[in-house]
């Protein structure tokens, strides 16, 4: 293929948490099941551990979207540090997309040790919605990012 | 000419309120005038750029340089007074971090100029727009170019020292002329280069003396619209204050006097990215677990970006990378 047929591949950062994500993540792995390999996987102790620096950093480093995941709402190991997470993303969310940054291209999902399968699904999803959205383009007016801060959360 | 060791300051893209401050520090300006030869100072005296352009490299001693990157003209003296400087001093918040005028990042130089010469405040019937060069009969004459975002001035030149403050406090100025005119009588010495002088290397909350107890917020208010107890903590009331992330300096001047910190003294000290911090800080304090409550909670911020950058902007993180820069 010519460099103008290939399809777009979006460069994607994932933070997961050690006690849940993570290991959703290994059990995709090692029940051998398929998804997409565009998603960098850094793992943090938890999502509460997520400074949004990290996010930013790496919009600034050129990633196309960027996945946070973390224990189940009640699920966290560290009692309620996924909550704070929560909220944190959805703040993000709202200054990132001022900053000229889609809503589609950063992600909350929540997976436990044993949805390994449901962490590969979401991935392959989330992987196909930013080929979609093309790559990270700064170039745009205002006017032209589309204002949408309500999402579900996945999963 | 005096032998005395040259001063200069100059206003990039910036308000003129840091000249002020400057003149703000009264009688010490006696000491700069006898320590220095004021040789560039277009607000207090005439000077032409072919006079810096005559000098030899590194013939200023001491250069404050306020205000952002808006246009070429801005960048060519900045590049100019650098190699004539020996100290260089990204001065006030313009020069750090873009302030005010790097809010223009938000929008395409397109949006900007259409604001400023088609809204209802602006008479141009024929809906005229300024030219960079026009054809006179006398010959051509030209304006600077606008830059396609604002850039802080240690995107554009290499500086030595950072002094932050939308404007630089007064006391704080005089300190650092203290301190140079100590350093260029052997009596002190300088702080390594790129060090951050005249402010502080924590939080203004440190500084601030308002009673603190653990933050839980159910409502987020705007300070014209809410009664706030003067002694406790903006924030737990509720009221965005970026105490938290703003380098302490000030004296915590704002929440001192009834007003939340804006922010105007830029990130503290090991801050990476200024609002990314804030947004830790506020969502923290969020007193709720379900997704609809934070959300209508939130919605209570009602300019997130413009609360979180107003000084900023074209220093963070995300607008200083180099994909963001190009448009």
């Amino acid at each position: 293929m010519t460099e103008e047929t290939k399809p777009f591949e979006p460069v994607m950062i994932g933070f997961t948490c050690n006690w849940c994500s993570y290991r959703a993540a290994d059990m995709a792995g090692i029940s051998r099941m398929k998804y997409a390999p565009n998603v960098r996987l850094i793992r943090l102790m938890c999502s509460g551990r997520l400074d949004p620096t990290f996010v930013f950093k790496a919009f600034a480093g050129g990633a196309d979207a960027v996945l946070v995941s973390g224990c189940h709402p009640g699920d966290c190991h560290y009692a309620t540090q996924n909550y704070k997470a929560m909220r944190r993303f959805y703040l993000m969310k709202r200054v990132l997309n001022q900053l000229g940054i889609e809503s589609g291209r950063i992600k909350l999902l929540w997976a436990s040790a044993a949805e390994g399968q449901i962490f590969a699904n979401e991935i392959t999803k989330f992987v196909e919605e930013v080929r979609a959205l093309g790559p990270l383009n700064w170039n745009k007016t205002s006017a032209e990012i589309p204002v949408e801060t309500k999402e579900e959360v996945t999963a | 000419m005096s032998n005395k060791p040259k001063f200069a300051m100059y206003w990039a893209a910036s308000c003129g309120g840091c000249e002020i401050a400057v003149l703000n520090i009264h009688e010490k300006i006696l000491d700069v005038d006898a320590a220095f030869d004021v040789v560039f100072w277009p607000v207090a005296m005439d000077a032409k750029y072919k006079d810096v352009e005559a000098m030899q490299d590194g013939e200023i001693t001491l250069c404050l340089f306020n205000g952002g990157m808006r246009n070429d003209e801005n960048e060519h003296v900045a590049r100019l007074l650098r190699k004539k400087s020996k100290i260089m001093v990204s001065f006030g918040s313009c020069a750090c971090e873009g302030c005010i005028p790097g809010l223009a990042n938000f929008s395409s130089i397109k949006e900007m100029v259409d604001t400023a010469f088609t809204t209802i405040t602006t008479d141009n019937p024929d809906n005229l727009r300024p030219q960079t060069s026009y054809a006179m009969p006398e010959g051509i004459i030209t304006i600077p170019t606008l830059n396609t975002v604002l850039k802080t001035l240690d995107q554009v030149v290499d500086v030595d020292y950072y002094m932050p403050g939308c404007p630089p406090e007064s006391h704080q100025i005089a300190a650092v002329v203290d301190l140079v005119i100590a350093a260029l009588n052997g009596k002190a010495e300088l702080p390594p280069k790129g060090a951050t002088i005249g402010a502080g290397n924590s939080t203004v909350c440190d500084e601030c003396t308002r009673k603190r107890h653990e933050k839980t917020i159910k409502a987020f208010g705007r300070i014209q619209l809410t009664h706030t107890d003067p002694e406790l903590c903006l924030l737990e009331q509720g009221i965005p204050c970026n105490g938290p992330a703003t380098r302490s300096g000030c004296n915590a001047r704002c929440p001192s006097a009834g007003a939340q910190c804006i922010g105007c003294y830029g990130p503290a000290e090991g801050v990476v990215d200024y609002g990314a911090r804030l947004i830790a800080a506020f969502a923290s304090v969020i007193d709720s677990d379900k997704p609809d409550e934070i959300n209508q909670i939130l919605d209570g911020l009602v300019d997130p970006a413009g609360q979180f950058y107003r000084f900023n902007l074209a220093g963070s993180l995300l607008r200083s990378s180099k994909s963001a820069q190009k448009g």
